[in-house]
């Protein structure tokens, strides 16, 4: 007798990198860029505020929201950081990892048959929280002659002035690549002309080589239909602490918190403690980690093109986003490099349409990893020209 | 600027190489070269050297940190009693500090023996030093910023989204 799942759940597919994974295993010596967390540990003042919490018994929930002194902390951050504004009782919500957030949005605000538009490449998690919602997902993708901007004609030729809500994530995982304010402002425009709900995954906020990031929120007449997720993960290196938050209108985040309430209750209690103190004293870390993503991808990006292999010049998160040489497609290029070279790539597929025909690397690895890894894709690419 | 990156990654890892100190800075390889050129010959950068776990060799140094006083006279200063320190081979490092005492000095040395006998027989007689305390290093677990102990594996899964 097979378990009768629901719908919803079977309609989504197994992720296409499962299969990676187990030759991954069978190999030795495997040098991964495959990886999208970053390879340093959390600061270690962090980690210290997190200990002493528990030595000092701190192991109840908090408010549903989350402490209000990290909340307090957060929007001190995000003025100053990105010229954000939001009121610490009523507008930011504190949740389990920025991926609880987006997934709480998802179920607040998408009624079932209502189009959710997502730029593509990205992050793999926004199809199937659609699904999970009851929505539809419409592919939005992106293009590399476009450097994976987001453009009112990709919005339109995927039909995307239809949708009830459009999600986008810049920095971008996979391609690295970045918005600036003038590549925002048509996007803000075609999402109040057609009434779209943005959700700006922002979570490689701070992960921006080139100018100052700039949040979509912040331009005129969008801080009223946007939410803006962001976390600890990428920046202060706090992935499995699993702590993020969402900044939106009170009424939005009151429609959040009310399944986060029921659902997680409240975000991880120790995680939350060592995220007060990375707002308050971790600055210098990020910078530190921050000026090494940048020279690795600067090393990375050479290097590709030494290898003759064509790559756009991504300048946030910790990725690039080479193009598979011709005759290859993106998952034979990974899966051959990986078998025969031992290096760990991600074909661009997996993160949805325009990814096809690259490769996702990431150089949250150190240094020497990295030019061993690169020397081997080296070979692995003479061996074919 | 690129004075100031090239430096910082020297600092990091002096043996990286001309070729990916160029890679990392954007800059071409003969610039990067001019710029350690000029670091080197402005005595910014006065060396390069191992950072050496000794625990993990059989033929271990005796190191000693060695505090010591001085007084000063009208005809003698620091610097006076710093150079004549300085010169000697077994002092590896020479620092004039706030607190209790004026010098810190980095001994290094084969035994114990000779050691204790450089800093009774060369250092303790110089007439301006009036005191010295000598503490032998017993376990080091941080050198010029690199720990020493095993370190955090990467226990990363191999793919993650």
């Amino acid at each position: 007798m097979t378990f009768d799942l629901a719908d919803r759940v079977q309609t989504v597919p197994p992720s296409g990198i499962r299969r990676f994974f187990e030759i991954a295993e069978e190999r030795d010596e495997v040098i991964s860029l495959g990886v999208g967390e970053p390879d340093f540990s959390t600061p270690w003042a962090a980690r210290d505020a997190a200990i002493t919490s528990l030595e000092q018994g701190k192991t109840s929930y908090t408010a549903n929201r989350g402490r209000k002194d990290l909340r307090v902390a957060i929007a001190n951050y995000v003025t100053d950081r990105f010229n954000l504004g939001y009121d610490p009782d009523e507008e930011i919500i504190v949740t389990a990892g920025a991926s609880e957030a987006v997934d709480l949005a998802f179920r607040a605000f998408v009624d079932p048959g209502e189009t959710v538009a997502i730029a593509q490449p990205s992050y793999i998690s926004y199809e199937p929280g659609v699904i999970f919602a009851g929505g539809e997902p419409l592919a939005v993708p992106t293009r590399e002659e476009d450097e994976f901007r987001l453009t009112v004609s990709a919005l339109e030729r995927a039909g995307a002035s239809e949708a009830d809500m459009l999600v986008l994530c810049y920095p971008n995982n996979p391609t690295g690549a970045i918005m600036t304010e003038a590549d925002l402002e048509p996007v803000a425009e075609f999402a109040r002309e057609h009434d779209l709900t943005v959700l700006a995954d922002e979570i490689y906020a701070e992960l921006t080589y080139e100018g100052e990031h700039t949040s979509i929120a912040t331009l005129p007449g969008m801080r009223e239909r946007t939410i803006v997720f962001n976390g600890f993960s990428k920046a202060h290196a706090m992935t499995g602490l699993r702590l993020g938050y969402a900044l939106g209108p009170a009424d939005a985040i009151a429609a959040m918190n009310k399944i986060h309430q029921y659902t997680m209750l409240s975000a991880p209690t120790t995680a939350q403690y060592a995220a007060l103190e990375a707002l308050s004293s971790c600055g210098s870390d990020v910078r530190e980690m921050v000026d090494q993503y940048d020279r690795r991808r600067r090393f990375v990006l050479s290097r590709f093109r030494e290898i003759g292999m064509d790559v756009f010049e991504a300048k946030g998160a910790f990725y690039c986003f080479p193009e598979v040489p011709a005759g290859l497609t993106a998952e034979e290029f990974a899966e051959g490099v990986l078998r025969e070279q031992g290096v760990a790539v991600v074909p661009g597929d997996v993160f949805g349409a325009g990814g096809e025909g690259h490769l996702r690397v990431s150089y949250a690895t150190g240094l020497s990893d990295l030019r061993e890894a690169l020397t081997r894709i080296e070979a692995f690419v003479d061996e074919r020209t | 600027m690129s004075e100031r990156e090239v430096l910082e990654l020297l600092r990091e890892n002096a043996r990286y190489s001309t070729a990916d100190i160029a890679r990392m800075t954007d800059l071409e390889e003969p610039e990067v070269d001019a710029v350690i050129e000029e670091l080197e010959s402005a005595g910014v950068v006065r060396g390069y050297r191992a950072v050496v776990d000794w625990d993990k060799l059989e033929d271990e140094k005796v190191r000693a940190e060695v505090e010591l006083n001085v007084e000063l006279d009208r005809e003698t200063g620091y610097g006076d009693i710093a150079e004549r320190l300085a010169r000697f081979p077994q002092v590896k490092a020479l620092r004039l500090v706030s607190g209790d005492y004026d010098f810190d000095m980095e001994v290094e040395g084969d035994s114990i023996r000779e050691v204790s006998m450089f800093v009774s027989e060369k250092v303790a007689p110089v007439p301006e030093i009036t005191q010295t305390v000598t503490h032998y290093v017993m376990t080091s677990y941080k050198e010029h910023g690199i720990e020493l102990g095993d370190g955090d594996e990467d226990d990363r899964l191999s793919f993650s989204p």
